[in-house]
């Protein structure tokens, strides 16, 4: 790229976004003022996240600040949600966990969907033998439940890789592409018969190029859809996960809470298990809320 | 109709060949070595080169995977490496708890799901409807963990309704047991089932056909039930049909925290401890129900519409 194309880059890039901006879904969901505020306390989560990551919060998750399972009080910020077992701060360690859910949600769902577009899209474009194999390969995958799948895939890859967060990534990634990969492989059969995509085949374009800028990003709109469903959906398994002992090690997680203080309940400490629970709860159900909306949004059928 | 029976069947089989290659692929290449397992921590290198020949753990890949496959096609499992016990008699009788538990879910599950979907879907777009849809995403939004430990806590423990843990194989007497892991799977299970139906109701109740019957007067109930349902009957057949071959398995979780004696529990152990007979022939029995269901589901697609045609 020479020096003068960049700035032409930079402009079409600019440009794109504000096509997007001005486009028909983002202005109706602007309107949609409950998406709105579900985007908001996603925001605000991975602000927290963020300053996680930066070590500015949550560095001293591990620390003992008072006696174990000292009940919620006022004495610092830090003794606002109690202790647990072994006197560590609980509303620290949701915070921190916030981190490692964006984390495993992220990656996860960026795993899943990014594999699940590129199968979905070769098989649905070049169609015959490849086809057949893709659609192989997850009806295989299908026919397996997923637990049993997710859980024996944790302890096979944790034979390897060790165990922790590791682990998560494959497992999850491995079984994650099914979806977006059947949804936007019936897309792609769709538009593989399309008139523009006729016409930039009478142009001389090349398949690859076809397939990857002309008709995958006119499955776009599925797969965020599936990229909020898929985050949504790794955080809820990892609890599992951690339940089995598969999941996030030597950091807490909202899993690794939930699993701690699964005995706790009985003994009345039923601060970390509620902690957990609520962090969980608003990040989850703001995704639920948004993919909603953004599906609405996106929807063609809809005006 | 028998020939496409046959042939669907036929065509089931490669989906088959999948999953015995997925699990030994999973089992004898990624996983452990189950002879270590078995040996325990005092074996010598000799004893755990005993027990791999003894269970063919020594041959080449290729080899185990060929054995593997004739157990597949003489249908014997051998026995579990764990309990030493036939894998066969094993499923016999951990299947029925597992049913006990997941069957009466399900039925509840699909009961509710279908008449809340039917109720938000006749109030569609207004308070009622906002408000179940609002709860089942709600519902959706707390760990499946959570609701365990906290049904336990408040229904069995605070209020000594249900039993914390435990089964009893007398028919009568298991559903103390059985009660309260089946509210939490229906619990668990309802949001997602709520929405979905919703959303094929809604989609029945706005044709044309609906709003004809409505103008001419006919009674509500009769709208919905004749009109409505029995054109919804066949996304509300295919949900129920794909989850059936999953219900063997009962559910790993439940079962191992309510101490239920089912396959699910069963599941989970033989992972744990790498008991590879147990694993394969369970998974392969699901892949096999699997096919099964999906050809069963389309036969009943011909029952429920007689316009589409089996070929």
């Amino acid at each position: 790229m020479t020096a003068a194309a960049l700035p032409e880059a930079r402009g079409r890039f600019a440009q794109t976004l504000a096509d997007m901006w001005a486009s028909r879904p983002a202005k109706k969901l602007r309107r949609d003022r409950f998406a709105l505020v579900c985007l908001s306390v996603i925001a605000l989560y991975a602000l927290v996240a963020l300053l996680v990551a930066t070590g500015l919060i949550g560095s001293d998750f591990a620390d003992r600040i008072a006696p174990n399972y000292t009940p919620p009080n006022n004495e610092s910020w830090k003794h606002w949600l109690g202790t647990d077992r072994q006197g560590r701060s609980i509303i620290v360690r949701m915070l921190y966990s916030t981190k490692v859910a964006f984390g495993v949600g992220f990656v996860s769902a960026l795993i899943g969907a990014t594999v699940g577009t590129l199968m979905g899209g070769v098989a649905g474009y070049y169609g015959k033998r490849l086809d057949a194999a893709v659609v192989w390969l997850y009806s295989t995958i299908q026919s397996i439940p997923n637990l049993l799948l997710l859980i024996a895939l944790s302890y096979a890859v944790s034979q390897w890789l060790g165990r922790g967060i590791l682990v998560v990534y494959v497992a999850f990634g491995a079984t994650f592409w099914v979806g977006p990969c059947r949804v936007v492989r019936g897309e792609v059969l769709k538009l593989r018969e399309s008139e523009y995509v006729q016409a930039a085949r009478a142009m001389g374009y090349s398949n690859a190029r076809i397939l990857l800028l002309h008709i995958l990003p006119n499955t776009m709109h599925l797969v965020l859809v599936y990229f909020a469903l898929l985050f949504v959906g790794a955080i809820k398994s990892e609890v599992i996960l951690s339940y089995l002992g598969l999941g996030v090690q030597g950091e807490p997680s909202w899993g690794v809470m939930i699993n701690q203080s699964r005995a706790e309940l009985i003994s009345g400490y039923y601060w970390q298990i509620g902690a957990a629970t609520v962090a969980m709860f608003g990040l989850v159900l703001c995704f639920n809320v948004f993919a909603d909306a953004l599906q609405d949004a996106l929807d063609p059928k809809s005006l | 109709m028998f020939a496409y029976v046959v042939r669907r069947l036929l065509g089931g089989i490669p989906i088959i060949l999948g999953v015995t290659l997925i699990t030994f692929l999973l089992l004898n290449v990624v996983g452990g070595d189950p002879a270590l397992q078995m040996a325990g921590k005092s074996a010598t290198e000799a004893d755990i080169q005993a027990l791999r020949a003894e269970y063919g753990l020594d041959k080449p890949l290729f080899y185990q995977y060929l054995d593997y496959l004739k157990q597949v096609v003489t249908l014997d499992f051998g026995r579990s490496f764990k309990t030493k016990e036939p894998v066969a008699d094993m499923i016999r009788a951990q299947v029925g708890p597992s049913l006990s538990l997941t069957l009466p879910a399900l039925i509840a599950t699909s009961i509710l799901a279908v008449s809340i979907g039917l109720i938000a879907a006749s109030f569609r777009q207004r308070v009622l409807d906002r408000g179940l849809m609002a709860l089942s995403v709600m519902g959706m939004s707390i760990s499946f963990l959570v609701y365990i430990v906290v049904g336990q806590y408040a229904l069995a423990f605070q209020l000594r309704a249900f039993q914390i843990h435990g089964y009893d194989s007398d028919l009568v007497g298991r559903w103390q047991y059985l009660i309260l892991p089946i509210i939490v799977l229906v619990v668990v299970g309802l949001g997602y089932d709520t929405r979905f139906y919703r959303s094929v109701l809604v989609e029945e109740i706005t044709r044309d056909h609906v709003t004809t019957a409505i103008a001419k007067g006919a009674a509500p109930v009769r709208v919905l039930t004749r009109h409505v349902l029995r054109n919804a009957l066949i996304p509300i057949i295919t949900r129920i049909m794909i989850s059936l071959p999953f219900l063997v398995t009962g559910s790993l979780l439940l079962e191992s925290f309510f101490g239920i004696p089912g396959l699910g529990a069963q599941l989970l152990d033989a992972i744990d401890s790498a008991d590879f007979p147990v694993i394969r022939a369970l998974t392969l029995l699901i892949s096999v129900l699997f096919v099964v269901t999906t050809v069963l589901n389309d036969v009943l697609y011909a029952v429920v519409d007689p316009r589409v045609r089996l070929e």
